[in-house]
């Protein structure tokens, strides 16, 4: 068997106020194949963000094993993330097309090639038509698909979605899900994505990792099979209540 | 409304405002020394011996380079502020305590140390108009989202990278919030300074006519200064709609 993309090995963090010490989150173990679209589910307040900002390195892990990249394809911290907010996190003062050009602009990347891959992906996530525009002249959800665009423009291995449509209302939340998958599929990343939404995760994932809060901690594990290309007919099948169900009791909601 | 239609309308505006002031004069009899009419300010100005241009260009040296050197020095400390958490928390509550100390006060002391002339009166608009200014751009400067800081940093995005593309441009409408506040407080700053000891200027001017009760002369001055301070404002607001407005950014 391949080694995975990713591998999380009985992650702990623990912040320190002062004296006191916090454990944020422990027993993170997950193991995300190269390709894959992992969903990460749990209630507010239980470590999601917290395993994405350790895979980004903006903070240590207090404990455990964090390995990214494989032999085949190695995994270059800063040049192989791209994040995905809550909030699309846009730079009012610029156009869409500047936006998504900001990761490259930071990397040092050629400016042409990358002027060029940003306006491809702006075809990709059906912005064109406002590369030039700013952003409070576009919706909630065009904004969000901008910044998706923006996480793509580098061509980094692994994507970080951090909540991404929570903000949206739920039809545009459907629309943006379907949109992602076929982003997904047309880009084979590796992609990481934290939501409290239990359809939402089932949905995308191949794979659900279900945390827990008090004490937080990552408390099990679904192998989703359900068929591809998934379309929103798969959410009235039989399978799907049955995935959802069962998280929804591990998550003590009956 | 359209630009021209507003436009129009503080032309009106100010129209009426000068109408309502000769009516004044006309319909009542109150004497020229207490209300001259608009047309009787207007002509001093071709007063040779009340040597306008001197006092204006004084003024005006004072106001713009108070003022200018607050925007300098407000944006500098700032940044060092936003860059250097140990020196914000060690000098700004010695500044706000500063600030609390009336500037008026401070006046003859700035005499004491600087001399009559231009750069007292200078140093007085400055200490005016600075702190709004270092205030509202150390704010903007630490207004930005905290995951768009996450963002860049996941990117490793150096600090200088940090501030050039993400904190200054986000700061700038907090800037000119300050700066527009500013602007109003360098004129009187520098007004007052002349007030208290000068020989040239507006302000200097103003106390001279008082004594021989010139008063259309004295409301001419106050016509300058409001020109000064009109023009001040209209040249930050040109540059706010340059570098904020037209690109959308606001708060
Ligand atoms: N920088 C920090 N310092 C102290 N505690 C933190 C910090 N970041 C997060 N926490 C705490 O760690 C726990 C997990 O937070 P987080 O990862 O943001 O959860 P989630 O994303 O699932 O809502 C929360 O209890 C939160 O209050
Ligand atoms: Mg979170």
């Amino acid at each position: 068997m391949t080694r995975p993309f990713v591998r999380l090995v009985g992650v702990t963090k623990t912040y320190h106020a002062g004296a006191q010490e916090f454990l944020a989150v422990r027993d993170v173990t997950l193991d995300v194949e190269e390709g894959e679209l992992v969903s990460i589910v749990g209630p507010s307040g239980c470590g999601k963000s917290t395993v994405l900002s350790i895979l980004a390195e903006l903070q240590a892990a207090s404990g455990g094993t964090v390995e990214i990249g494989t032999p085949d394809s190695p995994f270059t911290p800063g040049r192989d993330v791209g994040m995905v907010f809550q909030k699309a996190l846009l730079l009012k003062w610029r156009t869409i097309i500047d936006n998504v050009m900001l990761p490259a602009e930071i990397l040092g990347l050629p400016r042409r090639a990358s002027r060029e891959r940003a306006r491809d992906l702006l075809e990709m996530v059906g912005l064109s038509k406002f590369a030039d525009a700013y952003p409070q002249q576009l919706s909630g959800g065009m904004q969000q698909r901008a910044s998706i665009a923006r996480a793509l423009v580098h061509d980094p291995k692994l994507i970080l979605m951090d909540e991404p449509f929570g903000a949206l209302d739920a039809l545009t939340r459907e629309r943006m899900n379907l949109e992602l998958l076929r982003i997904w599929r047309e880009s084979s990343k590796t992609i990481l994505f934290v939501t409290h939404g239990i359809q939402e995760a089932v949905f995308l994932g191949s794979k659900v990792a279900v945390m827990t809060a008090g004490p937080a901690r990552m408390a099990a594990q679904f192998e989703i099979d359900l068929p591809e290309p998934r379309t929103l007919d798969v959410k009235t099948t039989e399978k799907f209540g049955n995935y959802t169900r069962e998280i929804y009791h591990l998550l003590g909601m009956h | 409304m359209t630009l021209l239609s507003r436009y129009l309308w503080a032309t009106a505006g100010l129209s009426g405002f000068v109408v309502v002031w000769w009516l004044a004069t006309v319909m009542t009899d109150l004497p020229a020394y207490l209300l001259p009419s608009p047309g009787a300010a207007l002509a001093e100005i071709w007063e040779p011996s009340y040597n306008w241009g001197t006092h204006i260009w004084a003024t005006t040296q004072e106001i713009f380079g108070g003022y200018v050197l607050a925007v300098v020095i407000g944006v500098g400390l700032a940044v060092l502020f936003s860059w250097l958490p140990a020196l914000n928390a060690a000098l700004m509550p010695l500044l706000v305590v500063l600030n609390m100390v009336p500037k008026v006060a401070m006046a003859p002391l700035f005499i004491v140390w600087l001399g009559f002339g231009i750069v007292p009166n200078m140093v007085i608009a400055f200490t005016i108009c600075f702190f709004p200014i270092l205030l509202t751009t150390y704010r903007g400067l630490l207004e930005v989202e905290p995951d768009l800081i996450n963002l860049v940093k996941s990117l490793k995005a150096n600090r200088w990278q940090i501030f050039l593309k993400i904190q200054l441009p986000g700061s700038l409408p907090y800037l000119f919030s300050g700066m527009k506040v500013a602007a109003v407080l360098a004129v009187a700053g520098a007004i007052v300074g002349e007030f208290i000891a000068s020989q040239k200027g507006l302000g200097y001017f103003l106390l001279a006519q008082q004594n021989a009760l010139n008063t259309s002369a004295m409301m001419m001055a106050l016509a300058f200064i409001t020109l000064i301070g009109v023009a001040l404002y209209g040249l930050v607001l040109g540059l706010e709609y340059l570098v904020v407005t037209r690109k959308g950014i606001g708060k």
